[in-house]
């Protein structure tokens, strides 16, 4: 076991880092908005936005991350062709960022619905009382609460998220892992670099998932 | 001000609301009593159309609130609503609470809210409270809190869905104290209430409701010393007596 030779490759395993911490926090953003829009669709009274909404929670939670990975990697580029008429080149980046934002929504939904059902319905009421429409009753009342209240289920499943960016390596980007993977290789000695990779995730993930548990124990007081 | 026009309400096979009809005029304070699942919250709620209705009209100051045209959120905006359980907003400090939606709904502007929500809390006596949470106050000083959230959008009249019935009983004087005070200075006021002192010294009529059907109403002195129905007669006993 020789773990000396992985300093040299620092500067390219923080480049790959950078990238898994770009991709989650885009994907977490886009993921947590799109998450949200879904949850109000499905608890809105309309059947036909209710109905949308549940069959893509349905669809993206029966079908692997790594299917949709690779789905979007061909079909986005695929799809702005046809929509554009030209050719228009999508990054790998791009097209990650999409099918992480796409297949974390159905979670983040089931999350967020949760968060707003919580909530007692007099809240509701109270805004309408005053005269808000349903948007500024969820916007100003019903989210701000219902959102610190789902904080750590939210920061769990995006530490869920930050292992799962590892995925990318399916289409080539060089993430963390990916790069440690291929370090590793160059110099022969992939065991140390795999095992190093471990102890990076290990760290970060288990960090987030005992300061998410101390949140929680504040916000429960 | 408010009107009743034969009103229905079913909930499923349930008729709460059997042909109500109503009229509270400008400036006046009505009382509405009656045993638990009379229907008389639901009838309250129907004015600014937290609930709906399945059959007639109800106006209030000249609009009809169950014409589907009616814009409900400018109507809501112009009448005040206090709940049993206060709902006022937890994550906003007492001050935000009253001036969110001036600001949001009316459009007024910061500084003229929060003046305006400091002369409300000195009337309800809460103005050193302005930067509490309402999870750091009383039930009584929550409600009043509610109290002056809603006068804050300049109400042309006031409801109040039992203002009293979820607080320990040392903290009901200090809201009926609000609400007279209120009920002095002009504002209309329907009040859903078991609270017969405050009936008889501040309502010009009292309401009585039993199985969704107003049953008798009067001027209070007249209700309390002589109802003229059977079950007004043993609603009040029982609420005078409640242990014979």
């Amino acid at each position: 076991m020789d773990f000396t030779q992985i300093v040299p490759a620092m500067p390219a395993l923080w480049e790959g880092m950078l990238l898994t911490l770009k991709m989650l926090v885009l994907a977490v953003s886009g993921g947590v908005a799109l998450g949200t829009v879904l949850a109000l669709m499905r608890l809105s009274s309309n059947p036909l936005l209710s109905g949308l909404a549940k069959t893509y929670v349905n669809y993206f939670r029966s079908i692997p991350l790594l299917l949709v990975i690779t789905w979007f990697y061909l079909a986005v580029p695929m799809l702005l062709n046809w929509i554009t008429g030209t050719f228009v080149s999508v990054g790998a980046f791009t097209s990650c960022l999409v099918a992480f934002m796409m297949f974390e929504a159905a979670y983040y939904c089931e999350i967020v619905r949760a968060g707003i059902q919580s909530i007692p319905r007099g809240q509701l009421h109270a805004a309408y009382a005053v005269g808000m429409t349903y948007g500024q009753a969820m916007r100003l009342i019903i989210l701000p609460q219902a959102f610190r209240k789902m904080m750590p289920l939210l920061l769990q499943q995006s530490v869920i998220l930050f292992q799962d960016t590892s995925l990318v390596y399916a289409v080539g980007l060089m993430d963390f892992l990916n790069t440690a993977r291929s370090k590793g290789d160059i110099v022969g000695l992939p065991h140390e670099f795999l095992i190093f990779a471990g102890a990076v995730y290990f760290v970060i993930s288990f960090g987030a998932s005992t300061l998410v548990k101390r949140l929680q124990k504040r916000l429960a007081v | 001000m408010i009107r009743f026009n034969n009103v229905h309400k079913w909930f499923k096979d349930l008729h709460v609301l059997k042909g109500v009809n109503l009229e509270v005029t400008q400036g006046e304070v009505v009382v509405v009593c009656g045993p638990s699942g009379s229907g008389k919250s639901t009838l309250i709620r129907t004015v600014n159309q937290l609930e709906t209705i399945n059959e007639g009209e109800i106006w209030v100051d000249g609009v009809n609130v169950t014409d589907p045209k009616t814009n409900l959120n400018a109507l809501r905006a112009e009448v005040g609503f206090v709940f049993q359980h206060f709902n006022l907003y937890p994550h906003l400090s007492v001050l935000e609470n009253i001036t969110l939606s001036p600001i949001k709904v009316k459009g007024m502007d910061k500084v003229a809210a929060e003046k305006q929500a400091i002369n409300l809390l000195e009337k309800v006596g809460l103005a050193h409270k302005k930067d509490a949470f309402p999870s750091q106050l009383s039930g009584g000083q929550q409600q009043r809190v509610a109290i002056a959230r809603g006068l804050a959008m300049e109400p042309r009249v006031m409801l109040f869905d039992e203002p009293t019935s979820a607080l320990d009983p040392e903290m009901i004087g200090e809201v009926l104290k609000v609400m007279k005070d209120l009920a002095e200075s002009g504002m209309t006021m329907m009040v859903v209430t078991h609270e017969m002192g405050f009936a008889r010294e501040v309502a010009d009529r009292v309401v009585f409701v039993d199985h969704g059907e107003i049953i008798e109403q009067a001027h209070p002195e007249s209700f309390f010393t002589n109802p003229q129905h059977d079950r007004a007669k043993q609603f009040l006993r029982q609420l005078l007596t409640p242990m014979n």
